[in-house]
């Protein structure tokens, strides 16, 4: 069926697909490159003069950029770190008989199905809170100070928020990678001497390598460009010490107004994106040819 | 070398009785094949003995030690499974040489007996390949080698053949056996093909819904069956099995023939029926021979008879070969089986 007229037609009903995905995808690239050399300024009509790269040398010498670099670094990592490990703890624990079973996985899957701008304003108010969060009524039970979460350290609040919303995914993704682990393999280490951590570390974890890998990818996509957590917390402060490139690009459209620079730092975000995924695919990439 | 004993060994799952106390030796150096229909509590049986399953009562002797409650890793024993159970993600010497790093071996003793093992299983070129790289037989066979390197007392295995093909499976048998001969060393063995036990054994052990029905050799198990099950489970094709007057003549509830002992002729003979089919396998045919009131009889005889399906014929069973049972199913032994 391979002829030229079955490949011309297979190519005429793929067209409809692939032209949807070029509108809806390569011309807003389009429009962002041809405003991020623009000057667009939404307080200031006066023309969009062409600018060059003044606004990419605009955007990469703003004070909070590295920082935001950093963070987003700092966020991506955390959360999957956060994840990965009590990801494989809960599937593992969640894969062992008991009563109820059923139940505690729907329970553990919950927090997925919350909407990141309710869930982080959950943890603000009512975790977080230095005078109501249960957090601080906590410390005070111990005689401690309240540690006011997002003003202190709000890097870490919320990395610990966004990997509550993400552990769920991690852990069912595991669970089942878990499962399809056959007994046998486990009973034919087991009777090789393996003991529990020498059959997890050489059966399980192994075979969970490609889930695991899954997990990263998917996660780092998400990642990477997260910011309702942070418009509904912080607002990428104190300062900016919260912000990650995302936040960064809204603060320059939406804040200040400035379309073309706000451009400029997607691009940035875009290239800095394909950089890391690159750099991840060679890291654990690998196992996803099995 | 070493014995294996169940004293009273019983396996529950809740209400549920898998095996109800059960009494079983096997001597040092034997191969004994446990062999039943699905379900008959077999594996199970294999699986107490390798301790991946707890015994629910009774006691379980390893050379005359109590095992019952020892860690599978304990007990001294490797298994082959059916899946092979191989790890995906080593390679074949990584695969064998497992149980020496968990035994903490030092480098050198691993890699003399890794190679060894694979020496004497033909695999020194597949060493560094991923099992999913071999064929069934190759991952079979470093299956058996991972059992090999550990030096076990003796080794289990549960349906190894099962997934092979066919003449594959003629070629393992073989290799199983040789095996056996050149280690000398216990065997358990588990199948649901009563040609591969019988092919196997030295002794025979058939399961029935968690109950022994008979223990013996091959030839004890075929020629003096002591239960209606064992005489209709061993042997290929199936004996004759023949209730009501027929067998009441002989004063036993069923009476059983096999088929080589069933005499063919188109003149005379004691039952008469017509052929429903004949199966020509060149050395042997197969005639089934329905008969009015009896049902088919299967018939074994000489490769170069000329019989067709629709063919009227004349079936006669060789009395002397009779195999007699009461209405327990079981065996009737005294005095020669003699029509009245």
């Amino acid at each position: 069926m391979a002829s030229i007229h079955s490949r011309a037609t297979a190519r005429l009903m793929l067209s409809p697909a692939v032209i949807l995905l070029l509108v809806w995808m390569a011309a807003p690239l389009v429009m962002t490159l041809w405003y991020s050399l623009h000057d667009y300024q939404l307080l200031m009509p006066r023309g969009n003069p062409f600018l060059g790269l003044e606004n990419y040398a605009y955007f990469l010498s703003d004070p909070g950029f590295l920082q935001s670099i950093g963070n987003t670094f700092m966020l991506v990592m955390g959360v999957l770190l956060i994840t990965v490990v009590c990801g494989v703890g809960l599937a593992l624990l969640l894969d062992q008989p008991m009563y109820g079973r059923g139940v505690v996985r729907v329970l553990v899957v919950a927090p997925f199905f919350v909407m990141p701008t309710v869930s982080a304003l959950v943890w603000k108010n009512m975790f977080m809170n230095p005078v109501n969060g249960l957090f601080a009524w906590m410390a005070q039970m111990f005689g401690a100070d309240a540690i006011d979460w997002l003003a202190q350290v709000p890097l870490l609040s919320l990395t610990l928020i966004v990997a509550w919303g993400w552990l769920p995914f991690a852990t069912l993704i595991l669970l089942t990678a878990l499962q399809s682990l056959d007994t046998e393999q486990k009973e034919a280490a087991e009777m090789d001497g393996a003991n529990a951590w020498a059959r997890f570390l050489h059966i399980t974890l192994p075979h969970l390598s490609r889930a695991i890998t899954v997990v990263i990818l998917i996660q780092t996509i998400f990642l990477l460009s997260l910011f309702a957590e942070i418009f509904v917390t912080t607002n990428g402060g104190p300062g900016t010490q919260s912000s990650n490139l995302a936040y960064l690009v809204y603060s320059h459209a939406l804040l200040r107004f400035d379309v073309g620079s706000a451009s400029a730092g997607g691009v940035i975000a875009v290239v800095a994106a394909n950089i890391l995924a690159l750099l991840l695919m060679r890291l654990v990439g690998k196992s996803l040819e099995v | 070398m070493t014995s294996i004993a169940l004293k009273n060994v019983s396996k529950r799952y809740g209400a549920h009785e898998v095996i109800p106390g059960l009494d079983l030796e096997i001597e040092a150096g034997e191969l004994v094949v446990f062999v039943g229909p699905s379900g008959c509590g077999k594996s199970t049986l294999l699986r107490l003995i390798a301790g991946l399953e707890d015994v629910s009562s009774g006691q379980l002797l390893i050379d005359g030690r109590d095992a019952t409650r020892l860690p599978p890793a304990q007990r001294g024993l490797s298994m082959v499974f059916q899946s092979y159970a191989l790890y995906p993600h080593m390679s074949v010497r990584d695969n064998i040489a497992f149980p020496l790093k968990m035994a903490r071996r030092s480098k050198s003793v691993i890699e003399r007996k890794v190679n060894d093992a694979a020496r004497v299983l033909n695999l020194q070129e597949y060493l560094d390949r991923k099992p999913r790289e071999l064929s069934g037989g190759q991952r079979q066979r470093v299956a058996i080698g991972r059992a090999i390197v550990r030096e076990p007392v003796a080794f289990l295995f549960d349906e190894p053949l099962s997934n092979l093909d066919a003449a594959l499976r003629v070629n393992m048998r073989m290799e199983i056996a040789g095996l056996h001969q050149q280690l000398g060393a216990t065997m358990i063995y588990v199948t649901h093909d009563q040609v591969e036990a019988m092919t196997l054994a030295d002794r025979i052990v058939v399961l029935n819904a968690g109950r022994v029905e008979q223990v013996g050799t091959p030839l004890e198990l075929y020629r003096s069956p002591a239960t209606l099950f064992v005489a209709g489970f061993i042997g290929s094709p199936r004996m004759n099995l023949l209730g009501g007057f027929e067998a009441r003549q002989y004063g036993a509830a069923t009476i059983g023939i096999r088929p080589e002992h069933v005499a063919l002729s188109s003149s005379e003979g004691r039952w008469r029926g017509k052929v429903s089919l004949a199966e020509h396998l060149g050395s042997d045919t197969f005639v089934y021979v329905d008969v009015d009131g009896l049902g088919t009889i299967t018939v074994r005889t000489t490769g170069d008879v000329d019989v067709r399906p629709g063919d009227s014929l004349w079936v006669t069973p060789e009395e002397t070969c009779l195999h007699r049972f009461d209405e327990h199913g079981r065996a009737i032994r005294q005095g020669p089986p003699q029509r009245h």
